[in-house]
């Protein structure tokens, strides 16, 4: 029997971007990268769902996530102090197929970056990062042991390079991309790809359960629909018809 | 005594796990022993497979949730081959949930349901009638009086009807059913919603409107239930908005004999159980042995 919602203890909740937040949180936590949790911080029934959020980072038991308020849940995620309990559900997902020897990239756009850090360190050889961001730059720093390059971009030029992460990699340096934010971003990296290097994406989609009953948070693939929060959030991208 | 009599089938309790949100009961097993809830009824089927809706699915409202996920399902006869199987042999009552698009889809897969064992055919016909211009059978009594007798004659099953909460008289529909051969009535399906994205100035649902449930409904729900317990003779299934015992409780004193919860298990996959105990303990405080003293209470 999975364990159902649990309660995670608040070590840090501090904004580290404007409206983007880290917390860690102590507890009896697994998870692989590219795995995510159900997380509410409230008991009432408004907001009603959980929110799901991805793995930043896991270890020595501390579970860390990187999150935007987009709405009333994260925002009541957001106000929660060190000591107060978190609820969870997790962790749930398929996660990033992790390989070793080949030249790899890691592409993320905008919060997209949150469940590429557990990833990058997870890889058995270090990866190149290109990460795109409106303006403000978040988490680069905890990368920089795990990657060997870093390429920025933003949309506003006021860092790295101006206009889209896309505009900076080609693909056809890599083996491999692991890709994670807008769809439009990965759509247009998917097209660089071209089918010739083999490309990872992680999607998100609104969901009520995250444990694969509701299914709301479909997304139409080779095999037919198949929902982010159970066969996903991680796909081939050739398989994902979006 | 949790135990409930109903359409002469036993209930360990009465509590259901409403169609739409246990799917077939597999991945909610992950987490709860399916045996410990009175029956589910399983995702809304449909005789051919169904990919549901494009765009988004699911939108949070204050204290309830919206969806359009358009009966995603693998056909009546995937049903039968993929999932009867694992259902089969739990110890706990499948409703089967049938809806269709024309009648004869609902004849020919209560039908194909005949070669198994499950004891109810939930009937959804809150489903658009294709023929008929795509409005819903169940918002006036003439179609849903056409697709439940249809149903009735081919089915050696018990037959619940899952009434909408969008009928035009939601007691005329409950006599409706009844005349045309529905064994119990389940209600409240979900209501018909709008929410509009006002970045996009669009609705945030690509089929314009969806189901609204959760306990924003409750209430309304509730007092559909009530209407409808008095004006029928049959039993009742009664949901809507259903989050704790105390409200599966407020159902029964309205005349339900049994109760679903839906919306309440994406919240927390074991919600039913804790109802489940809930309801027992709430027995045994108020010295009640059977839940027929209750049932019914504000009324009868």
């Amino acid at each position: 029997m999975k364990d159902s919602y649990r309660d995670g203890s608040i070590i840090e909740n501090t904004e580290i971007a404007k409206n983007i937040f880290m917390i860690r949180l102590q507890g009896d936590f697994q998870g692989i990268p590219g795995q995510f949790y159900m997380l509410k911080g409230w008991e009432c029934n408004d907001p009603f769902l959980p929110r799901p959020i991805s793995i930043a980072d896991l270890r020595d038991g501390i579970l860390t996530m990187i999150y935007e308020i987009r709405g009333k849940g994260t925002h009541i995620i957001s106000r929660l102090k060190p000591g107060d309990a978190l609820s969870l559900l997790g962790p749930l997902g398929n996660g990033f197929p992790l390989v070793e020897g080949k030249k790899i990239a890691i592409v993320s756009g905008g919060i997209g970056i949150a469940p590429m850090l557990y990833l990058a360190r997870s890889l058995g050889n270090k990866a190149v990062l290109y990460a795109g961001f409106r303006s403000e730059l978040y988490l680069l720093d905890s990368f920089e042991e795990h990657v060997s390059e870093v390429h920025i971009s933003t949309d506003d030029g006021s860092f790295g390079h101006k206009g889209f992460v896309t505009g900076m990699i080609d693909p056809e340096a890599y083996d491999m991309i692991y890709s994670c934010g807008p769809i439009p971003m990965m759509k247009a990296l998917a097209s660089l790809c071209n089918g010739k290097t083999e490309l990872i994406v992680s999607l998100e989609s609104h969901m009520a359960c995250g444990i694969g009953i509701c299914l709301g948070c479909t997304v139409p693939t080779v095999r037919g629909m198949e929902r982010v929060c159970k066969e996903g959030p991680v796909f081939k991208a050739e398989e994902v018809l979006i | 005594m949790t135990t409930v009599e109903f359409c002469g089938i036993s209930f360990k309790n009465p509590v259901i796990a409403a169609s739409g949100t246990v799917g077939f009961g597999r991945e909610l097993s992950e987490y709860i022993e399916l045996s410990r809830l009175g029956g589910i009824s399983t995702k809304g089927l449909t005789l051919e497979p169904r990919t549901g809706n494009k765009g988004r699915r699911i939108h949070e409202t204050p204290s309830g949730l919206m969806n359009s996920i358009g009966l995603q399902n693998p056909g009546v006869q995937g049903f039968i081959d993929q999932e009867w199987p694992f259902l089969r042999d739990k110890d706990l009552v499948t409703l089967v949930n049938l809806g269709g698009g024309t009648v004869e889809d609902y004849v020919t897969g209560a039908r194909l349901l005949e070669e198994i064992e499950a004891p109810i055919i939930e009937l959804n016909i809150s489903c658009p009638n294709v023929k008929e211009g795509g409005m819903a059978f169940g918002l006036q009594c003439a179609p849903a009086s056409i697709v439940v007798e249809a149903v009735r004659k081919v089915t050696t099953k018990k037959l619940v009807v899952k009434l909408s909460p969008n009928a035009e008289n939601i007691r005329e529909m409950a006599e409706t059913c009844v005349e045309a051969g529905a064994d119990a009535l389940s209600l409240v399906n979900t209501f018909n919603a709008l929410a509009i994205d006002i970045l996009r100035r669009k609705p945030v649902f690509d089929n314009v409107t969806a189901g609204l449930s959760g306990p924003a409904i409750k209430p309304i729900a509730l007092r559909m239930v009530y209407e409808v317990c008095r004006a029928v003779k049959i039993p009742v299934i009664g949901m809507g908005g259903i989050m704790t015992a105390e409200d599966a409780i407020e159902y029964i004193m309205a005349g339900a004999h049994l109760i679903q919860v839906g919306s309440a298990t994406f919240r927390k996959p074991e919600t039913a159980v804790e109802i489940t105990e809930g309801i027992a303990l709430f027995m045994e405080r108020e010295g009640i042995k059977d839940l027929e003293e209750i049932r019914g209470a504000i009324w009868r």
